[in-house]
């Protein structure tokens, strides 16, 4: 299929949401690597975020194909502005609950979004997409069994799952904020809308939340953090690309 | 040393089959009993006339670190052979997933002590990863420990009869 260049741009800014989700979430899920609460747990979110980084490169890769550059420099040397990330991917890690909930409202995300997005026209994702939705599965089993244990073994772990719950809600809700071509992407068929995504995500997690007793904020209180997918984005993530693009940066022509 | 000429002649005429056949010979880095071929991850070989060979991978895992490197022991193997040029492609046009690994393949997996992923119809259910069979001695009474192992591609499982630990090739759809 033949795009028009501005049709071209709304594509890669929807690439490179994705990936720059994926790719900052899973830099901060690797940050438990060796700090994690059992061994298992210790490799379950470095193995995560393997996976999540592995599939942002592929996403940039596509990108590249595109007329963006290699994939090593769009993760490596771009400035905090020129993400697009969501803010709730780019908070430390804090403690081990707040990650774990993180993941789970994230992973959900994730999952639908990539099922929506292996029907989509634009082949190269389709096929990625058709690829992640199936690694995507032990991610959300892994959140889903730890939230269930968790929510429901003792009172100290409810309430910490709660409060953990309360302040990454609002923020997760800012995965879904739209960038103004939702309406483009939807009559490409590459997209339905983040709207469309929003709501199969709350249908996702509403039981499992439900079940693990705890509960999901009241619909009077959401308020969806927005301002990532502009560029806009919280203190915590310029720190974090210095760490990550630090080695690459010392000698950027370094064959690896 | 004529009659070795002659036969160098005639082993000009390279098909698939001997590609295929030499790369049955290419192992996984991380899990030496399977090759290539029975991981499933080679998906195309192509011969031209002028020996020019194209092959097209895909990962089990998008994020599998050990992709690179089996590029290059598929090229190397190749170049074994003689011909005159050899380009690999990965890419995701098929999506690889635990069907295709073979029969042979699932053997090599026991061998190395890993449980095979079962067959499953492109729908990977909890269940199935937590209810492995035991590669030690045969038992399902096992728990599943963790569905992250030491590679992308393994879960970690106890046997309550044997009293081992084993780890699982995990289905994946």
């Amino acid at each position: 299929m033949n795009y028009s260049d501005k049709q071209l741009n709304e594509i890669k800014e929807f690439l490179y949401k994705i990936a720059d989700d994926q790719l900052i979430i899973g830099h901060r899920n690797s940050e438990w690597t060796g700090l994690g609460p059992l061994v298992e747990e210790d490799i379950a979110f470095s193995s995560i975020a393997q996976d999540k980084i592995g599939q942002s490169q592929h996403i940039y890769e596509i990108l590249h194909t595109l007329g963006e550059a290699d994939a090593d420099t769009i993760a490596f040397t771009r400035p905090a502005a020129e993400f697009n990330c969501s803010h709730l991917t780019e908070y430390p890690i804090g403690e081990y609950d707040f990650s774990l909930m993180r993941n789970f409202l994230f992973n959900h995300a994730e999952q639908i979004r990539f099922e929506m997005l292996s029907e989509s026209s634009f082949e190269p994702l389709a096929n990625l997409a058709k690829k992640y939705r199936g690694e995507i599965k032990y991610h959300t089993m892994h959140s889903d069994t730890w939230i269930n244990q968790l929510g429901r073994a003792n009172d100290e772990s409810n309430t910490r799952m709660q409060k953990a719950l309360n302040e990454t809600f609002n923020l997760a809700l800012g995965i879904f904020e739209e960038s103004g071509n939702e309406e483009s992407l939807k009559k490409m068929n590459i997209f339905a809308g983040e709207n469309i995504l929003q709501e199969k995500w709350i249908e996702s997690v509403t039981p499992r939340i439900k079940a693990a007793n705890l509960i999901l904020p009241d619909k009077s209180n959401w308020k969806p953090v927005y301002g990532g997918r502009k560029g806009n984005h919280t203190e915590y993530l310029e720190p974090l690309l210095n760490e990550m693009g630090e080695v690459f940066r010392l000698d950027p022509r370094a064959e690896w | 040393m004529r009659f070795n000429t002659l036969v160098n002649i005639e082993k000009e005429t390279i098909t698939k089959d001997d590609i295929v056949e030499a790369l049955e010979d290419v192992m996984d880095p991380e899990i030496p009993t399977i090759s290539v071929v029975d991981l499933g991850i080679i998906r195309k070989v192509e011969i031209d006339d002028e020996n020019n060979v194209k092959v097209l991978m895909t990962p089990t895992f998008s994020g599998c670190p050990a992709l690179k490197i089996m590029e290059n022991m598929v090229r190397d193997k190749i170049k074994e052979l003689n011909v005159k040029s050899v380009e690999i492609t990965t890419n995701f046009d098929t999506q690889w997933n635990s069907n295709m690994i073979t029969e042979n393949g699932l053997e090599g997996l026991k061998k190395h002590g890993l449980a095979p992923p079962p067959r499953h119809n492109d729908i990977v259910q909890i269940e199935m990863i937590s209810k492995a069979a035991c590669p030690l001695c045969g038992s399902s009474n096992t728990i599943l420990k963790s569905p992250f192992g030491p590679t992308l591609c393994r879960s970690l499982h106890y046997c309550n009869d044997c009293l081992n630990a084993f780890e699982q090739f995990k289905p994946v759809g």
